[in-house]
C-alpha cells in the first residue's frame, strides 16, 4: 500500500536512498536536533481522511454558513466573475509557478504581469504600477511609508476622516510601529473638510496626505485644487479608489495624486469572506524608484526577442535588506492574472456599464428607501456612484433593519452605527432582489 | 512547456467594437453625475472577445514553467505538489459570495474552518494560539515583530530599539524589522554556517527587542545550540522569533516552540502545499507562545463556551489591525484540506522525507559540486559552484543549463555567505526517479563544464526566452505598453 498519494516514496526506496546517504535510518539524519527538543509522541491532530471525506467535511462546514444575497460594500464588492477567468487561473502552469526568477521559462507570468501593470496605468492615469500589494488597506499604509520615505525629516501624514475605518486601522498600525504621526482630517457633511485641510497642511511638517474617493461612506470627493496645495507643501497625495470605479470618477492621475492606491477586488473578484483580494499602488515617473514591491520590465533577449524580466530590483529587500523600500518580497501573481483578464474581458466600455448598471440601481433602491419614510440619505446633496449611507428615522435602527433584511436571506449593507448604515448595490443585483429590500423596509 | 516564445501582449490583439463581456439589462433610469467629477478620458483598455481572450492566456501559460511542468529544486521556497482536491474546495461558490461583513452567526461553518486551522496550527507549532491574517510570509514577519513590539510597549519597556538577525537571513528579515520600526543589528555565522553564540551573547542587552531565526538556517544546517540561545535571548529580556520560511523539515521532529521561540510565522504556501501563484497570493500564518495571545492583531476568532465561533474586532491590548479582514481565507481552505488529508501520522512523514530527499541529491552530488559546510543538512543544502574552478562556469551558468534539461534552477547567490551558492530544496513530494534524472543532469552540467564549458556558459539554448537584457530593462524602465 502506498505511503500516501502525495508521497512518491516507498519502503524500498527509502532504504535504497538511506543507504546511499551512508545512514541506517531517517532519524539519523536528525542526530543533531537535541533529544529533548523531539517531537514527543503524535500530533494531536486528526487521523488522515480520504479525499471523499475531506468533501464531506467541508461540504458539511459550509452548511453551516447563511449565504445572503449581498448589498454590503465598504471595501468589498459582489460584481460577477465571467467564467473564463477562473478557467484561465486554474491553469497550473500559471498557479503552481513561483517568483518569476528565471525569466526564460517564466514569459507567461512576467506578460500577465506587464500587461496587468499597463492596464493600472491607464485606468489610473500615472506612469508605473507594482504587482506586490496584498490589499487596499495594506497598499495605502505601504504609500504612507513610501511618502515619509521620500519626506526625508517629515513624519505627518494626514488622513481624510472618510476613510475606510479598517484601512484607517492598518495605516495607523504600520504608522504606530514606523513612527509616523497620522492626524484625522475632519469630515463635513460626509466628505473631507478642505478647510481642515489647508490649515493642517499649514502647520507643516506634512509627507502625505491620504483621501478615498469615493468615500467610506460612498460619496465622491471633490478634490479640485488639493494635488497644488499639498505639492505646495512638499507633501504628497495619495489618492485611494476602488479599481472599478476609475472607469468613471475621475483618476488620480486627473486629480494630479503621487500614489494611487485601493483594492481591486470590485474587479470581478469573489469576495471569497475576505480574501485573497489585490491591492494596487502605481506612482509616477518620479517616484517608481521608491516604490515598493515587483516591477516587471520590457527588455530585449539576445535573440532580439521582445521579452520581460523583474526590473529596478535595486529597491528590493534581497538586495537592500534592512535599506529596501518595503519588506514586500512577493508579488500578487494569480491575483494580477484575475485582475488582467477581468479588464482584458471588460474593457473600458464594460466596466463603465458595470458602473452604470450598478449607479443606476444604487440610485433607484436609495430613492425607493427614502420613500418608505424610514430611512434618508445621510448626505442628500453629495453624488455618489453605486455605494450610498443611509440615516434610519426614528425610532428605527440599523440593527433592526439588518435583522429583518437577515431573516428574507438579505444582507442589508454595513452599519457605521445604529443611525447609519452604509448599502451597495452591483449590476448583480436583481429587480427582484431590489424589491423584496424595499419591501421589508416597507414591512419594518 | 512550449520552447517557443508566445511573443503577443493582449494588447496587440485589440481591434475597435469587440468586447469579451455581456451584463444584465436593467430598466432603472440613468444617474447624472457632476461632470467635474468625472473621468474624462477612456483608459486605453484592450477591446478583444471571450475566444480572443482565452486562447491569448493560454498560449501565455504554455510559457510558464510551474511544479506541475517538473522539478523545481528552489532553495527555502518549498515548492511541495499542490494538491488538486485543495483547490477544488476552495473555488467552491459558497464561500466565493460570502461578503467578509457578514455576521457572525451567518458564517458559523466559515468560522469553524478558520479556527480549527488555527489549533492544528498551533500543534504543529508548538504555539499558544495562531491568527490566521497576515497575507504573506513577509507580511507574517512583519506582524510577529509588531506583536514582540507591542509586548514590550506592554511593559513600558521603550529602550528596546533593535532586532538582531544571523548574516546568513532571508533579505526579508531585516527588511520586515526595518517597517516594524527597529534597527537592524547583524549576528555572524561561524564556518559550520550556524549562528555564532558568544558573538550573538555580545550583542545581547537591553536594547534588543528580538532575535530573528530560521531553525534549519538557510544553509539547511539545524542550529543545534537553539536551548542556549533561547535562554541567552530571554536573559536578555528580548523575545526568539522563527522565521517559519523552512519549517518544512521540521515536521514530524520538532515544534518551534518546543525549542523556546515565542513568535513564529509559517508560510502557507511552503510547507502547506497551497500553490505560490507566479508570487501571490499566499498566506503567513503568526503564532504566539501562550502568555502573548493577547497581542495578536484584530480581528480574532474565538471559539465561545457554549461551543459557537466569534469574532474579536477591538480587543485593545492587540498590536491593532493588518488586514482589513481575516486574511487570504481561500488559502486556509487548501492547507486545512492538506493537513487533513495527511493526518496526525502523514503529516509527521513529511519532515523526515524531505530531509532525505536533500541528503541524497548532496551525497550524489557532492564530488562534484564544493560543498562548504559538512555534516546531514536538513530540508535544504548549499553547493559554492562546481569543485573545479578553473573552467570558469559560475553558478549562473548551471542554473541556466539546467533550464535547457528540463529543470527549474535552484537558488542562486543565496545565502550571501558564499560567492557561488546554488541551493538546493527537493521536497518530499518528489520521487526517487526524478531526483536521479535531477542528479544526472546537474552531473552532465559539470562533465560539460570539463568538456565543452562554452556550451554551459552560453545557456539557456532551448527555451522560449533567451538571456535578457537585464541592464537595459533597469536602465531604460519600460514598464507598461505605452512605453513600448
Amino acid at each position: 500500500m502506498a505511503l500516501h498519494k502525495y508521497l512518491p516514496h516507498t519502503d524500498d526506496s527509502v532504504r535504497q536512498m538511506l543507504e546511499a546517504c551512508g545512514v541506517a535510518s531517517l532519524d539519523e539524519l536528525y542526530a543533531d536536533v537535541p533529544a529533548e527538543l523531539r517531537l514527543k509522541g503524535k500530533y494531536a491532530l486528526p487521523e488522515a481522511l480520504a479525499e471523499s471525506e475531506i468533501a464531506y467535511a467541508f461540504d458539511s462546514l459550509m452548511r453551516r454558513n447563511l449565504p445572503l444575497v449581498c448589498f454590503a460594500g465598504a471595501g468589498a464588492y459582489d460584481h460577477y466573475t465571467p467564467a473564463a477567468i477562473p478557467a484561465m487561473l486554474s491553469r497550473s502552469e500559471f498557479a503552481t509557478a513561483y517568483t518569476p526568477y528565471q525569466p526564460e521559462i517564466s514569459q507567461g507570468t512576467l506578460q500577465y504581469i506587464f500587461e496587468y501593470q499597463s492596464m493600472m496605468c491607464s485606468l489610473t492615469g500615472l506612469d508605473v504600477s507594482n504587482a506586490s500589494m496584498y490589499d487596499g488597506a495594506t497598499a495605502t499604509a505601504e504609500a504612507m511609508i513610501m511618502a515619509v520615505n521620500s519626506a526625508r525629516k517629515r513624519r505627518r501624514v494626514l488622513v481624510s476622516a472618510t476613510l475606510n475605518p479598517a484601512t484607517a486601522a492598518v495605516v495607523n498600525t504600520y504608522a504606530r510601529y514606523h513612527r509616523i504621526a497620522v492626524e484625522v482630517i475632519p469630515q463635513k457633511d460626509g466628505v473631507t473638510d478642505r478647510a481642515e485641510l489647508e490649515m493642517m497642511l499649514g502647520a507643516g511638517d506634512v509627507a502625505g496626505v491620504i483621501v478615498q474617493t469615493p468615500n467610506y461612506r460612498g460619496l465622491l470627493e471633490d478634490l479640485s485644487g488639493w494635488a497644488d496645495l499639498i505639492h505646495a507643501a512638499k507633501a504628497l497625495l495619495i489618492i485611494n479608489t476602488p479599481a472599478i470605479a476609475l472607469a468613471s470618477v475621475k483618476s488620480q492621475g486627473e486629480w494630479g495624486a503621487d500614489i494611487a492606491v485601493g483594492d481591486a477586488q470590485s474587479l470581478g473578484m469573489p469576495l471569497n469572506y475576505g480574501g485573497p483580494y489585490l491591492g494596487y499602488m502605481c506612482t509616477t515617473n518620479a517616484l517608481m524608484r521608491k516604490m515598493p514591491g515587483r516591477i516587471v520590465g520590457a527588455t530585449t533577449d539576445e535573440l532580439g526577442q521582445r521579452v520581460f524580466v523583474l526590473t529596478l530590483q535595486a529597491r528590493e529587500q534581497h538586495i537592500r535588506r534592512q535599506k529596501a523600500t518595503s519588506n514586500i518580497c512577493s508579488n500578487q501573481g494569480i491575483m494580477t492574472l484575475h485582475a488582467a483578464i477581468y479588464m482584458s474581458l471588460m474593457g473600458a466600455d464594460g466596466l463603465r456599464e458595470v458602473n452604470r448598471i450598478s449607479a443606476n440601481a444604487a440610485h433607484y433602491l436609495a430613492s425607493e428607501l427614502q420613500n418608505t419614510g424610514k430611512m434618508k440619505l445621510s448626505n442628500p446633496s453629495k453624488p455618489y456612484l453605486n455605494e450610498f449611507t443611509m440615516t434610519m428615522t426614528d425610532p428605527y435602527t440599523t440593527g433592526q433593519l439588518l435583522d429583518a433584511l437577515k431573516q428574507r436571506g438579505i444582507l442589508g449593507g454595513v452599519a457605521i452605527d445604529d443611525r447609519e448604515v452604509i448599502i451597495a448595490v452591483t449590476e448583480k443585483r436583481t429587480p427582484q432582489e431590489i424589491n423584496e429590500y424595499i419591501e421589508t423596509v416597507i414591512n419594518l | 512547456m512550449n520552447r517557443k516564445l508566445y511573443d503577443k501582449l493582449i494588447f496587440d490583439h485589440s481591434c475597435p467594437g469587440r468586447g469579451g463581456y455581456d451584463l444584465p439589462h436593467r430598466i432603472y433610469p440613468d444617474v447624472k453625475l457632476p461632470e467635474d467629477l468625472l473621468r474624462t478620458d477612456t483608459p486605453a483598455l484592450p477591446e478583444v472577445d471571450e475566444p480572443t481572450v482565452v486562447r491569448h492566456y493560454t498560449n501565455q501559460s504554455t510559457n510558464n514553467f510551474g511544479v506541475d511542468t517538473g522539478f523545481y529544486p528552489l532553495g527555502s521556497c518549498t515548492m511541495k505538489y499542490n494538491p488538486k482536491i485543495n483547490e477544488a474546495l476552495a473555488a467552491n461558490p459558497a464561500i466565493a459570495g460570502l461578503h467578509p461583513h457578514q455576521p457572525a452567526d451567518t458564517v458559523q461553518g466559515a468560522l469553524q474552518l478558520y479556527y480549527m486551522l488555527q489549533t492544528m496550527l498551533s500543534e504543529i507549532g508548538g504555539m499558544g494560539e495562531f491568527t490566521l491574517n497576515p497575507f504573506a510570509g513577509a507580511h507574517g514577519e512583519l506582524t510577529g515583530l509588531m506583536v514582540i513590539h507591542a509586548y514590550h510597549d506592554s511593559r513600558d519597556d521603550a529602550a528596546r530599539t533593535k532586532v538582531i538577525v544571523p548574516d546568513s537571513a532571508h533579505g526579508t528579515n531585516p527588511a520586515s524589522a526595518a517597517v516594524a520600526g527597529y534597527e537592524v543589528v547583524e549576528v555572524k555565522s561561524l564556518p559550520d554556517g550556524t549562528v555564532d553564540l558568544d558573538d550573538l551573547r555580545s550583542k545581547l542587552d537591553g536594547t534588543i527587542a528580538a532575535v530573528m531565526l530560521t531553525n534549519p538556517n538557510t544553509v539547511g544546517m539545524f542550529e543545534r545550540r537553539i536551548p542556549e540561545i533561547a535562554e541567552a535571548v530571554h536573559a536578555a529580556g528580548a523575545l526568539l522569533y522563527y522565521d517559519g520560511a523552512n519549517l518544512n523539515p521540521m515536521l514530524g521532529v520538532a515544534r518551534p516552540g518546543d525549542m523556546g521561540f515565542d513568535v513564529m510565522h509559517i508560510n502557507l504556501h511552503k510547507t502547506f502545499s497551497t500553490p505560490h501563484g507566479g508570487g501571490g497570493p499566499g498566506a503567513g500564518p503568526v503564532g504566539v507562545r501562550k502568555g502573548l495571545e493577547e497581542f495578536l492583531p484584530n480581528p480574532r476568532v474565538v471559539k465561545t463556551d457554549d461551543g459557537r465561533y466569534d469574532i474579536i474586532t477591538d480587543s485593545p491590548s492587540a498590536l491593532g489591525r493588518i488586514s482589513s479582514w481575516l486574511g487570504n481565507y481561500t488559502v486556509f481552505i487548501k492547507a486545512w484540506a492538506y493537513i487533513l488529508s495527511l493526518g496526525a501520522n502523514g503529516v509527521a512523514k513529511v519532515g523526515p522525507l524531505a530531509t532525505l530527499n536533500a541528503n541524497y541529491v548532496m551525497h550524489a552530488l557532492r564530488d562534484l559540486y564544493l560543498l562548504p559546510i559538512e555534516g546531514p543538512c536538513k530540508h535544504e543544502f548549499v553547493f559554492d559552484g562546481l569543485i573545479d574552478k578553473s573552467t570558469g562556469v559560475t553558478t549562473l551558468n548551471i542554473a541556466k543549463r539546467l533550464l535547457d534539461l528540463g529543470f527549474h534552477a535552484p537558488t542562486i547567490y543565496f545565502p550571501l555567505l558564499f560567492h557561488e551558492s546554488l541551493m538546493i530544496e527537493p521536497t518530499e513530494t518528489e520521487s526517487r526517479e526524478t531526483l536521479d534524472a535531477f542528479i544526472a543532469a546537474m552531473r552532465r552540467i559539470a562533465q560539460e563544464a570539463a568538456e565543452n564549458p562554452e556550451i554551459v556558459k552560453t545557456a539557456p539554448h532551448d527555451t522560449p526566452a533567451r538571456r535578457p537584457d537585464d541592464t537595459e530593462a533597469a536602465l531604460h524602465p519600460k514598464v507598461k505598453f505605452a512605453d513600448l
